[in-house]
């Protein structure tokens, strides 16, 4: 139960989506799209979000594929994680995802969701930020498709009344070498601390984080000395380390420190699971 | 107030229910429809112990809105009548407190509706999502086990 009130929508077309948005952002009621909605119930019961016109776009039809069209394999932004797992169209796509949370939560939590969320892990954002993917976004001015790394900065950069429809990604990346890891500091059902994704596309490794800092990223420049064959492994590694986005995060899942150092092992696995030791 | 009235298809009822929008399934189906199997617990997704099954599939009750469940096929532990996870629960001895035992069950029963082959990794995935504060994971594992086997 939540302690506040709001209306409930469930349209049935982009177009009623984006309109009900207006309306109701217009009446200064705040509103708020929603997928799965599990963050609009965990962080709304301790009043860190709040909204009085929910828009569910789980009914529209162009949210809900999952289908290869042309090259390209395209996934709809409300599919639960659970149906992108079982379907398994793109492995380390439903290797990362498959670490989220738990999987009874994972039937409710959908992809748009998580790449959208507030909290920071936003881990399944990570196989589309390394195989170059584009966004299908939607809102007042139309329909606009945009590769992923323009789009997404710390989090996805969607404007006023937009929302995701799909994500579209080329097949040659769906099924090229992966590997994803998910270290926790308890067990194998404690909260995150950091997950690692990478894709090695011909000779290069592509790396990706989440857990490290307060937002998931990919980085270039720690790819670029992570490639550098010509340094041995310790040294690409150290380089990568010192090239790392700030600020590394300090919780209670663990300290900065302990995060460098898990991080700096993920990173040796990573090389030597993809031959690129 | 926002109130409104809604129909929910609960244990193969249609029941007539008013609900707030913001009002989670778990409370209605609690509060609202007297079906008190389900457990409230932490209400933020974690313990598992509000499973529900909806549309066949386990659902933290607690994580749903009473109106996103609309049209949907809802069944509580009420509606679970001599199914075999529940007799190789009693079998097993698969529970102390009691407290989780309700949305161990509903987790169990899909899973073995949903993967009849279930292998050791599927099920300790599914399990992962509930918590026995008891501890009592092997005797649930095992209740498990002995209905997929006798299959």
């Amino acid at each position: 139960m939540l302690p506040f009130d709001f209306e409930y929508y469930k349209p049935a077309s982009l177009k009623e989506a984006i309109d009900l948005y207006q309306t109701a952002a217009k009446n200064r009621k705040k509103p708020m799209f929603i997928s799965g909605g599990t963050e609009l119930i965990t962080l709304g019961r301790i009043n860190l979000v709040h909204t009085e016109a929910v828009i569910d776009l789980k009914d529209i039809a162009e949210c809900m594929v999952m289908q290869f069209e042309g090259d390209y394999l395209v996934i709809g932004s409300t599919l639960s994680l659970t149906k992108i797992e079982e379907t398994n169209h793109f492995p380390l796509l439903t290797k990362t995802a498959s670490e989220v949370a738990d999987h009874t939560s994972r039937g409710k939590i959908t992809l748009g969701g998580n790449i959208c969320a507030q909290i920071f892990y936003r881990e399944t954002v990570l196989p589309f930020l390394l195989a170059d993917s584009q966004v299908v976004i939607v809102g007042p001015s139309g329909i606009k498709v945009s590769p992923i790394n323009n789009l997404f900065h710390e989090q996805l950069q969607l404007g006023t009344g937009e929302f995701l429809i799909q994500v579209a990604t080329a097949k040659r990346f769906v099924t090229a070498p992966f590997v994803s890891i998910k270290r926790r500091q308890q067990w194998d059902t404690g909260y995150p601390l950091i997950t690692v994704a990478a894709l090695k596309i011909g000779e290069e490794v592509r790396v990706a984080l989440s857990g490290l800092c307060p937002f998931p990223f990919r980085s270039k420049k720690v790819e670029t000395l992570l490639n550098n064959r010509e340094w041995p492994i310790e040294d690409r590694v150290n380089s990568a380390l010192s090239e790392l986005p700030g600020p590394i995060l300090n919780d209670v899942e663990g300290s900065a420190e302990y995060r460098l150092f898990v991080l700096r092992n993920l990173l040796h696995d990573v090389l030597e699971v993809l031959g690129a030791s | 107030m926002k109130s409104q009235i809604i129909e929910l298809y609960v244990n193969g009822d249609l029941r007539t229910v008013t609900v707030r929008s913001a009002d989670t399934l778990l409370y209605a189906i609690r509060g609202k429809l007297g079906l008190t199997g389900a457990k409230p617990g932490c209400l933020n997704g974690d313990c598992g112990a509000c499973t529900v099954n909806v549309d066949d599939w386990p659902m933290k009750s607690c994580l749903m809105l009473a109106v996103e469940a609309i049209g949907k096929n809802i069944t509580t532990i009420e509606g679970l009548k001599k199914t075999p996870i529940q007799q190789a629960f009693v079998d097993n001895f698969a529970f102390q407190c009691g407290y989780c035992t309700p949305g161990f069950i509903m987790n169990c029963h899909s899973l073995i509706h949903q993967h009849p082959d279930a292998d050791d990794k599927t099920i300790k995935e599914w399990l992962g999502s509930n918590i026995c504060r008891c501890t009592g994971y092997a005797e649930i594992e095992k209740a498990v086990k002995t209905v997929l086997e006798n299959q």
